[in-house]
C-alpha cells in the first residue's frame, strides 16, 4: 500500500503523517497537490495545517484545488481517504463528508488532549477498537466546531455515519467534554463509504511512542497497514 | 456587455452560533454601547461584464454556491449595480 499524503501550500502535518505511517510499517509519501496523485496511490491522507492561510474558510481553497477531483474519484473507487484537522475541513468543504467545521464556540484556537468515544468499530479506521472504546488524541484547531443542519444531522445519526464523539475519560458524551461546541459532540464522521472519514483530532500526534501522551491514535492509521 | 458590480453578502444562517460576533458584541458593550444583538457578515464585491443585470446576478449567485458561501452554515444574497 502506498499512501499519498497530499501537501497543499500551508499544510504542516504532512511530515508527521508520513512519519507516523512509517512507524506503522506503511509506505507513505508526500505528494504536492499540483503534481496530482501518483498512479500507485492506494490510500490518501489529507493532512492538518493551514492550507491557503485559512482564507475565506478553513479548507475552502484546498477543497477546490484540481487534485481534489482526483481524490474524490479515488474515494469513489474505494481508496481509503482520511482527512485530519485541516484535512477534515478540506474534506467537508469538498463534499467528501457531510457537515462543516467552523469557529470554535470559545472563539479561541485550542491545543489540548481530548477523549474520543469510538462510535463504530466496523470501519477500516476503527478496526483496532471496540465500539465504545475511549481513546486519547490531541486537538489543535480554531475552526473545529462541527455544524450540520437539523435534518442532515438526523440523517447522519440514522445512517450511523458518526465515527467519533468527544467524551470524558469514562466515555460519557457531555457538554463539559465537548471542547469546541460541536453539534452532538461530533469529532469525526464518515463519508458515503466507510472508507472515507474525517476527524478534527490528530491521530498522527498520538502514534509515535516518544511523542505525546498516548499512542491511541495508531489504530486509526492502521487502516492503511 | 455591460460592466456591473455584484455584491455578494454571506452570513451565517439564523441559529448558527457566531463566536466572533458574540465577542465583538461583548467588546462594544465593554465600551459602554447598548445593543440587543450583533450579526457579522462577509461581503464580496465582484466586478464583472455581463449581457444584463440578471446574468450578472446569476453568475454571482453561482460563485456564492460554489465557493463564497458554505450552504451547510450560510445564507447569501446578491445585489447588482452598474459599475
Amino acid at each position: 500500500m502506498t499512501v499519498s499524503v497530499v501537501q497543499f501550500g500551508g499544510s504542516n502535518c504532512d511530515r508527521d503523517a508520513v512519519r507516523a505511517l512509517a512507524h506503522l510499517g506503511v509506505d507513505a509519501e508526500r505528494v504536492w497537490h499540483e503534481d496530482g496523485l501518483p498512479a500507485d496511490t492506494d490510500g490518501i491522507v489529507l493532512p492538518g495545517g493551514f492550507s491557503y492561510g485559512d482564507y475565506l474558510r478553513a479548507g475552502a481553497m484546498a477543497a477546490r484545488a484540481p487534485i481534489m477531483a482526483e481524490v474524490r474519484e479515488a474515494a469513489d473507487d474505494g481508496v481509503p481517504v482520511i482527512g485530519v484537522c485541516n484535512g477534515a475541513q478540506i474534506g467537508s468543504e469538498s463534499g467528501l463528508t457531510p457537515g462543516a467545521f467552523t469557529t470554535n464556540a470559545s472563539a479561541r484556537f485550542q491545543c489540548e488532549p481530548v477523549f474520543l468515544r469510538v462510535e463504530r468499530a466496523d470501519t477500516p479506521w476503527t478496526a483496532a477498537y471496540e465500539a465504545g472504546d475511549v481513546i486519547e488524541v490531541p486537538i489543535a484547531h480554531g475552526e473545529g466546531r462541527f455544524e450540520i443542519g437539523e435534518d442532515a444531522h438526523a440523517d447522519l445519526v440514522a445512517d450511523d455515519r458518526v465515527l467519533f464523539r468527544y467524551c470524558d475519560a469514562d466515555g460519557n458524551v457531555t457538554d463539559a467534554a465537548n471542547p469546541n461546541g460541536s453539534t452532538d459532540n461530533i469529532a469525526g464522521v464518515l463519508g458515503e463509504r466507510d472508507s472515507v472519514a474525517v476527524l478534527m483530532p490528530h491521530p498522527e500526534r498520538a502514534t509515535l511512542p516518544d511523542l505525546g501522551r498516548s499512542t491511541d491514535g495508531a489504530g486509526i492509521l492502521e487502516a492503511f497497514a | 456587455m455591460t460592466a456591473y458590480t455584484a455584491t455578494v453578502t454571506v452570513r451565517l444562517k439564523r441559529g448558527v452560533l457566531d463566536p466572533e460576533a458574540e465577542t465583538t458584541q461583548q467588546a462594544l458593550e465593554r465600551l459602554g454601547f447598548e445593543l440587543s444583538d450583533l450579526r457579522a457578515a462577509d461581503q464580496f464585491e465582484v466586478d464583472l461584464e455581463a449581457a444584463d443585470a440578471d446574468e450578472a446576478a446569476d453568475r454571482a449567485a453561482e460563485m456564492a454556491e460554489r465557493l463564497l458561501a458554505n450552504p451547510t452554515i450560510h445564507d447569501y444574497d446578491v445585489a447588482v449595480a452598474d459599475a
